[in-house]
């Protein structure tokens, strides 16, 4: 199963998925502006896990909108597989997001009259046209997080850890460049939590690029490596050796 | 979004199932609204065609001339008996026929008020005494044996053709044709019967006296027999009447030229008449009347109608509009994971569509239900008009659609951000 996944994986391990260049979203509160985030360069790669970090207010949630492609950056360049998005409109951003970004988030936020199978299916429904094998794809990743038995459960027959690992079926079945996880274990316990997390663990040695966001350091230590938040700017970036290991 | 429509709808209706109670209590506007259009609809033109039917008996291409007795002069000097002489005059049916050049047949009816037997059976219809052009003007049908003919008129001779009520009546059980009716003191031959004016309705033919019929019988033998003075017996008092014809039946070449011919009637009648002794009846008016009261009836109803379902759509609208605000994060949802705004207009205008014509099928069914029952109770003819369901539905669906494009616009154009967070 895992060399099969790896094999669908479209980025080459190493290739840029996302690159951002002088980054800059300003809000307008009032009279006042606000600098989400101010000027940030960087390039996150395929096959690699990051957890993002930083206090509230540190821009970790701008960021991620941007990177999620709900958000446009106010200026600065924003390339996904290539692909330029800050200066596309709203329908191009929404078939970006369809294509190449996999949704997790804290509140699992499945849709309630929908099955697991359907959940999953959802990014795929909009797509114009949809691929051929999409049920065969949402059955395989269901079977993969391990809800194979379950696939006519309505969300709130499951639990949450359950309701995430739907969750995490549907953000994978677009086969997305990065998956984007915000604060995907902060609803958990502890125990649920942990299953999560090896669970993305192996989502990354398949070479899945993953995007962690998160206030937790314990969490955050899991990923491979660490950037740090402050003011809308980068404070630090740390490669955590334990985590590739755990 | 090739399949994906079905998927659409399939999806919509199990958003709906989620809130049952609160779906079917929002279809209830239009349910009411559009069995009320399909039930008012048919009920409607039930009571014109009734009204038609009877006016195009009298003929859309005929115009009529009848005797009225005129307003009585002040001068009743006590005295309890009198002769009134009155009424449209055979040199008037002579005008009629033969210097009117649109006129294409003329017939001239007098009505008698003679008592009219077969053995102990006994009844007091309208004796009509006419010529055989008669059924060609007013083309009232045959239901047995012949009409008058022109052999009859000329040999005088005593023949007579019952009308449907009035040989069921004398002669329940066998066929009347060939029987001897005695009208009056004279016997009479029966030879054919009409079939009956309206087409009977629901009640049962009353028994004895009730019954209204006509007697048919030649001009001729009818001055012969009973002359023109016709003796009323009215509560007690005892009135004469001369009068020489009831009626004038006038057959006009073309439609066109009804009103020219009964303007013309009516200054040849004034010319010739010193009192209001007639009236002139223009069956082409009365329909073109009848029409006009049916379209302000459809006015009406319409006005109804729309704004019953003015207030279902907008009734519609307010929900899809809480709809919307309570789901908000799904709509959030279904946006990060790609969604455009296209698509969440079509899912929220879908589901609108679903309700009201979910609510526009209920109420064809309840609409065509109505006028089954109102037949039924009330007794009044119904006529449910293909169109009217196909149009019920139709303006269902269109209400789906254009009270629902506000709720799925407000919906699509959130802000995936805001409606993430929104809880």
């Amino acid at each position: 199963m895992p060399t099969k996944e790896a094999a669908q994986a479209r980025d080459r391990a190493g290739e840029p998925v996302v690159e951002l260049t002088d980054v800059e979203r300003v809000y307008r509160m009032g009279n006042n502006e606000v600098r989400a985030l101010d000027g940030l360069t960087f390039t996150f790669r395929a096959g690699e896990y990051w957890s993002i970090m930083g206090s509230s207010g540190s821009g970790k949630s701008t960021l991620l909108n941007l990177l999620g492609c709900i958000d446009r950056p106010s200026s600065g360049s924003y390339r996904i597989r290539g692909t330029e998005v800050a200066t596309l409109d709203d329908d191009e951003l929404s078939e970006i997001r369809g294509q190449h970004i996999g949704f997790v988030f804290q509140s699992y936020n499945l849709i309630a009259q929908l099955n697991v199978l359907e959940n999953i299916l959802v990014p795929l429904f909009y797509w114009d046209e949809p691929p051929p094998d999409a049920e065969e794809r949402a059955r395989m990743l269901a079977e993969r997080v391990g809800l194979g038995g379950r696939l006519e459960h309505k969300p709130n027959e499951l639990s949450g850890g359950q309701q995430q690992r739907v969750a995490i079926a549907r953000a994978l079945v677009n086969n997305p460049a990065i998956l984007l996880a915000d604060e995907a274990t902060g609803n958990l316990d502890s125990k649920t939590a942990q299953e999560i997390l090896a669970l993305f663990d192996e989502l990354h040695e398949e070479g899945k690029t993953i995007l962690l966001v998160t206030h937790e350091p314990s969490v955050g230590r899991r990923a491979e490596h660490t950037l740090r938040l402050s003011d809308g700017r980068i404070a630090e970036v740390t490669h955590n050796r334990e985590g590739a290991s755990t | 979004m090739k399949g994906g429509l079905m998927r659409t709808v399939r999806l919509g209706v199990s958003s709906l199932l989620l809130h049952k109670l609160r779906s079917i209590l929002t279809t209830l506007g239009v349910l009411f609204g559009v069995s009320s259009v399909i039930a008012m609809l048919a009920i409607g033109e039930g009571a014109s065609k009734h009204a038609q039917e009877l006016i195009r008996e009298l003929g859309s291409q005929n115009v009529i001339l009848r005797s009225v007795k005129p307003p009585e002069d002040v001068v009743t000097g006590g005295q309890q008996s009198r002769m009134a002489s009155y009424g449209l005059t055979a040199s008037d049916f002579r005008r009629m026929r033969d210097s009117f050049p649109g006129v294409v047949r003329a017939v001239p009816v007098s009505i008698l008020q003679q008592e009219v037997r077969y053995e102990s059976r006994a009844l007091n219809p309208r004796v009509l005494a006419t010529t055989w052009q008669y059924r060609d003007v007013t083309g009232r049908p045959i239901c047995e044996g012949r009409f008058l003919s022109p052999d009859d008129e000329r040999s005088v001779s005593n023949v007579c053709v019952l009308g449907y009520e009035v040989a069921r009546y004398l002669i329940p059980f066998e066929s009347a044709v060939g029987k001897n009716i005695k009208i009056g003191s004279e016997y009479f031959t029966c030879v054919g019967v009409m079939l009956p004016r309206v087409p009977l309705s629901a009640d049962p033919p009353q028994a004895g006296a009730d019954v209204t019929g006509e007697v048919f019988i030649p001009m001729e033998t009818g001055i012969k027999w009973f002359g023109d003075i016709q003796v009323k017996i009215r509560s007690g008092s005892r009135e004469m009447e001369q009068v020489e014809l009831h009626e004038i039946y006038a057959q006009v070449d073309a439609s066109e030229h009804v009103e020219l011919v009964a303007n013309a009637a009516k200054a040849m009648l004034a010319r010739n008449h010193n009192q209001m002794d007639y009236n002139v009846v223009v069956p082409l008016e009365l329909m073109m009347k009848e029409e006009e009261t049916k379209r302000t009836f459809n006015i009406v109803l319409g006005s109804i109608a729309g704004i019953s379902l003015l207030v279902g759509g907008i009734g519609i609208m307010n929900v899809m509009l809480a709809t919307v605000t309570e789901r908000t994060r799904e709509i959030g949802i279904r946006r990060a994971l790609g969604a455009k705004r296209k698509h969440i207009v079509t899912q929220f205008l879908v589901e609108t569509v679903v309700l009201s014509v979910g609510g526009g099928l209920l109420g064809i069914a309840l609409g065509l239900l109505i006028p089954v029952i109102v037949e039924k109770t009330a007794n009044m003819p119904t006529i449910v008009t293909p169109t009217a369901p196909l149009l019920a539905f139709g303006i269902s669906a269109a209400i789906g659609v254009i009270f629902g494009l506000y709720p799925a616009w407000r919906a699509a154009n959130m802000d995936p951000v805001d409606a993430l967070r929104h809880e």
